[in-house]
């Protein structure tokens, strides 16, 4: 073999992984807002807004997860028994949320109890991907080939600080979500959820960005050696300008430019993440070489991803298009 | 207490994919049912079509959605519980699910949303062309995963590298032996199992009286489908079986409760395997036959469970019951689709309520089925997960406790009983609610054109004979009832769209 794919599928790994995070991000945002809704016709149009597309949404789950086992399988093999609860909370989370869209049309006497499986799902399922990701940067106990922890080690303070920190994301993205797909009274009620979530999300930036450099001293060296730090300077810099933004579309009458800043939020979060843990893929010790598959299961893959991908886009678009547009309540089922 | 990982791990992956399975093995008929009505529709312009397809598209949706997320947990479930086993077969099977997930899980997730949703949104050509797509999905869903579990029974194109399956060959890995049977057999058992429900439902409404247009048309289909494929899938199941016979011999012995390596092998119709005393108890059964079809010659010889070290041979039991369930559901269908055309040819189909009632009871047959298949056939690979190669026992997270796994499995049970349980009673609730309420609007407006005409008619009978009145009047009453209910539906649509 001769050409090295780690690099590529590094990128297509944490391409999937965020398409993942942006867009069920904002279907888990809107399940995590609906029962402080004004009302139950609001309910209808939040539930309408992502209905026709969280299967789609939550298909990067599914490719996010297999594309880790199968280009970096010995990650998959110590990552996910670590979390093995916060998985398995997750998955039930996801479970419930999932057959509310259906149930809940189908049986209006039964609203209340679908209305909060929607809800709880959601959250539960939120908070679980964020102590997920909060394992993931804090590291993993290793012997050889195994995950040498207990299945318990993720409740810790930082990891579920983080699990918090997702469920404040989430709800960021769900809100900014609502204020452009909503018009009139949901609107200005979403607007008012989306200023709160951000409180949050940027107290939870701000509790990350101290607390990994403290943890390790090689991150910290990364951010703060020269020339690091004037080369990463953006990163704060531009979050910081992001989050005014928002703040500001926020108190005006711009309906798509709030939910943009907030990807916006999430890609520079992403990108500090990144910049602290390569090359690692499992920290602190495994590195994305060291859990890569066989290089012909890499090229195997890669190849139909490339293919498939771009086509996938197109019909993902057209789906979003036919369902484009401010979104009422009663065009639901038929 | 000394709960052991390995075998809780074992029953809780039982649990969520023979649970998953039962969604699979309905929607992947079902999205091709409805393709199949859509283009009717399109091409013939009847309205019944459009009716059904508008029914069966509400249940398609509650079981679609069960199917994805009961789906999802399965990945996670490897990772989880079975890391020995994603370590070391990662590079083969983790590319084969990979492609399930981009060729299959985005093009149903990208065209459901305008199958369910969309009908008045894009043109009818483009619905139906959603509704096709998304039963190819279905199937490319099966082509890929039944190519990754064909492997574990039958791996090809692979080196061993440090303890690790390295693929050499993909076209050999995909296209293992038992992938074209596996596949074929698996798919003509969704089919199945949707045709039968299909047929029930028709059933229970000609039983009671109602929608009796539409349950004609899919009685019909469903049981011509079924003469179609309930013998294919003996001769299918028979070819599967001898490609199985020459590449897992212990799992066909086991099948057939065959202690000893012999010829002219009787055919085990009934016996309680006794695996401490490797033999079997009150066994009825018939000779010769097994040779028959085993090796298709009368004396031929087959391999008994005995030849094989008792710690390669998978347990028998499971296996030798699961296999005569399947069997058995196979002579139900057999004999209600041979009793449908007997029926049908003394012009009773419609009526016979013995038969309308059976073909009702009958709705689960195709879930028994393949839920018996599965057992058979997964449970005849054991102890081993990659046959002969990697144990089931190895591929087990290292660092699970038993109970770990008792938590994980109570709550998956705890949740799953809510989800199928609401799920099952929706689905069910749905065919009770029948056609009638909310439907679009084209369906309605013929529909109480008929009912005027058919009062139209009424009246014109009216000076002919009494009795006929009084029938034809008991008829009218039923279709006014329903028409009038149209009618006030019509009504206040247009109330509220104005
Ligand atoms: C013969 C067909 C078949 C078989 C044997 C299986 N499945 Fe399945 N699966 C489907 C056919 C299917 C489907 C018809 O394509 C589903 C059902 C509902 C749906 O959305 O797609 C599905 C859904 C589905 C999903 C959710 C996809 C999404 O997000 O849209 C996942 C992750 C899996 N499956 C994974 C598995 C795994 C890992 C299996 C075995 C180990 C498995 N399935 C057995
Ligand atoms: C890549 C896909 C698959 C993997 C990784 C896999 C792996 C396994 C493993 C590790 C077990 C546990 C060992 C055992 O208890 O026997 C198992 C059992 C089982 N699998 Fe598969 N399998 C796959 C595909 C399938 C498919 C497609 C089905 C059907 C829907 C299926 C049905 C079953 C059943 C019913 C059992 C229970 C057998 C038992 O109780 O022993 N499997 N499989
Ligand atoms: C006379 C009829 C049938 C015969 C001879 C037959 C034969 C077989 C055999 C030999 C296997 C085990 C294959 C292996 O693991 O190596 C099997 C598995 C299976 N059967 Fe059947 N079968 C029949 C009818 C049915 C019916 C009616 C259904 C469902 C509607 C069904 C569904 C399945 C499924 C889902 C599996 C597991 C997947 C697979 O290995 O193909 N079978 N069958």
């Amino acid at each position: 073999m001769t050409l090295d794919l780690v690099p590529l599928w590094t990128i297509l790994l944490a391409f999937g992984v965020f398409m993942y995070v942006l867009l069920d991000g904002f279907d888990l945002g809107v399940g995590i807002l609906f029962p402080f809704a004004p009302d139950d016709r609001a309910r209808d149009v939040m539930m309408n807004s992502v209905a026709p597309i969280w299967d789609g949404n939550e298909t990067w789950l599914v490719f996010g997860g297999l594309a880790l086992f199968a280009a970096f399988p010995l990650a998959f093999a110590i990552v996910v028994p670590a979390v093995y609860f916060p998985v398995l909370f997750m998955l039930l989370g996801l479970i419930l949320r999932g057959v509310a869209f259906e149930f809940r049309p189908t049986a209006p006497e039964h609203r209340g109890l679908w209305d909060g499986a929607f809800f709880l799902g959601s959250l539960v399922a939120t908070f679980a991907q964020g102590c997920v990701l909060g394992k993931f940067v804090q590291g993993f106990a290793v012997n050889g080939r195994q995950y040498a922890g207990t299945a318990w080690d993720w409740v810790d303070p930082f990891v579920l600080a983080v699990g918090l920190g997702l469920v404040f994301g989430y709800w960021l993205l769900g809100a900014t979500w609502l204020v452009m797909k909503t018009d009139g009274a949901v609107q200005s009620w979403a607007r008012r959820k989306a200023r709160i979530a951000l409180f949050g999300v940027l107290a939870f930036i701000a509790m990350v960005s101290v607390w990994t450099p403290l943890s390790e001293a090689r991150i910290a060296a990364r951010w703060f050696s020269w020339p690091n730090i004037a080369l990463l300077a953006p990163v704060p810099i531009v979050t910081a300008a992001i989050a005014w933004g928002l703040w500001r579309a926020l108190a005006g009458k711009r309906d798509a430019a709030p939910f943009l800043a907030a990807m916006g939020l999430f890609v520079m979060c992403y990108a500090g993440i990144a910049i602290s843990i390569l090359p690692y893929i499992v920290r602190p010790s495994i590195t994305l070489w060291e859990a890569a598959s066989a290089p012909s299961s890499q090229a195997f893959t890669l190849i139909g991803a490339l293919f498939l991908l771009p086509i996938t886009f197109m019909y993902t678009g057209w789906s979003y298009w036919v369902f484009r547009g401010k979104v009422r309540s009663d065009v639901g089922y038929h | 207490m000394n709960l052991d990982p390995v075998i809780l791990s074992r029953i809780q992956f039982a649990f969520v994919i023979g649970f998953h399975f039962l969604l699979p093995a309905f929607t992947i008929g079902l999205s091709a049912y409805i393709a199949v009505l859509e283009g009717l529709h399109l091409v013939t312009k009847k309205a019944v079509y459009l009716r059904l397809s508008t029914f069966w598209i509400k249940l398609f949706a509650v079981a679609f959605g069960m199917g994805v997320v009961s789906g999802i947990v399965i990945p996670f479930q490897i990772g989880t519980n079975w890391s020995g086993y994603s370590d070391v077969t990662a590079s083969v099977i983790a590319p084969l699910m990979t492609y399930e997930a981009m060729m299959a899980f985005f093009l149903e997730a990208g065209f459901l949303g305008v199958l369910l949703f969309g009908r008045k949104l894009v043109p009818p050509w483009m619905h139906f062309s959603s509704a096709v797509i998304v039963a190819i999905g279905t199937l490319f869903s099966a082509f890929w995963i039944l190519a990754a579990n064909s492997w574990m029974h039958t791996p090809a194109g692979f080196e061993i590298v440090d303890g690790r399956f390295v693929p050499t060959d993909w076209w050999a890995v995909v296209f293992n032996p038992s992938f074209p049977y596996r596949l074929l057999h698996t798919v003509t058992a969704t089919y199945l199992t949707t045709a039968f429900a299909v047929i029930g439902v028709a059933a229970w409404y000609l039983r009671h009286g109602r929608h009796v247009d539409e349950a004609k048309v899919m009685l019909a289909m469903g049981v011509i489908l079924a003469s179609v494929l309930v013998p294919a899938q003996a001769l299918i199941g028979d070819a599967h079986g001898l490609n199985t016979l020459a590449y897992e011999p212990q799992k066909v012995a086991a099948m057939e409760g065959l202690w000893e390596t012999r010829t002219a092998v009787p055919a085990v119709l009934f016996a309680v395997p006794d695996e401490a005393n490797e033999v079997n108890r009150f066994e009825i059964s018939v000779p010769h036959l097994a040779s028959l079809y085993l090796t298709h010659s009368w004396d031929g010889a087959v391999r008994g469970l005995k030849s094989f070290a008792a710690d390669d041979r998978p347990p028998v039991a499971p296996v030798f019951f699961a296999f005569r369930i399947m069997i058995g559901m196979w002579a139900i269908m057999f004999a209600l689709t041979v009793s449908a055309w007997w029926l049908a040819w003394r012009g009773r189909l419609f009526t016979s309520r013995g038969y309308l009632r059976a073909a009702t009871w009958a709705i689960p047959v195709g879930f028994v089925a393949v839920t018996a298949g599965w057992t058979t056939t997964e449970v005849g690979r054991q102890p081993y997960v990659v046959h002969g190669l990697f144990r089931t026992s190895d591929a087990v997270t290292p660092m699970l406790t038993g109970s770990d796994v008792v938590t994980s499995l109570l709550a998956f049970i705890a949740v799953y009983i809510v989800i199928y349980g609401a799920g099952v009673y929706y689905l069910v609730r749905l065919v009770r609610r029948g056609f009638g309420s909310d439907e679009p609007l084209a369906p309605l407006d013929k529909r109480s054109e008929r009912v005027v005409s058919g009062l139209g008619q009424a009246a014109a009978l009216i000076p002919a004979a009494q009795p006929q009145l009084v029938a034809s009047a008991r008829v009218a009453q039923s279709d006014v009832h329903r028409g009038a209910g149209a009618l006030l539906r019509v009504q206040a649509k247009g109330t509220t769209e104005s």
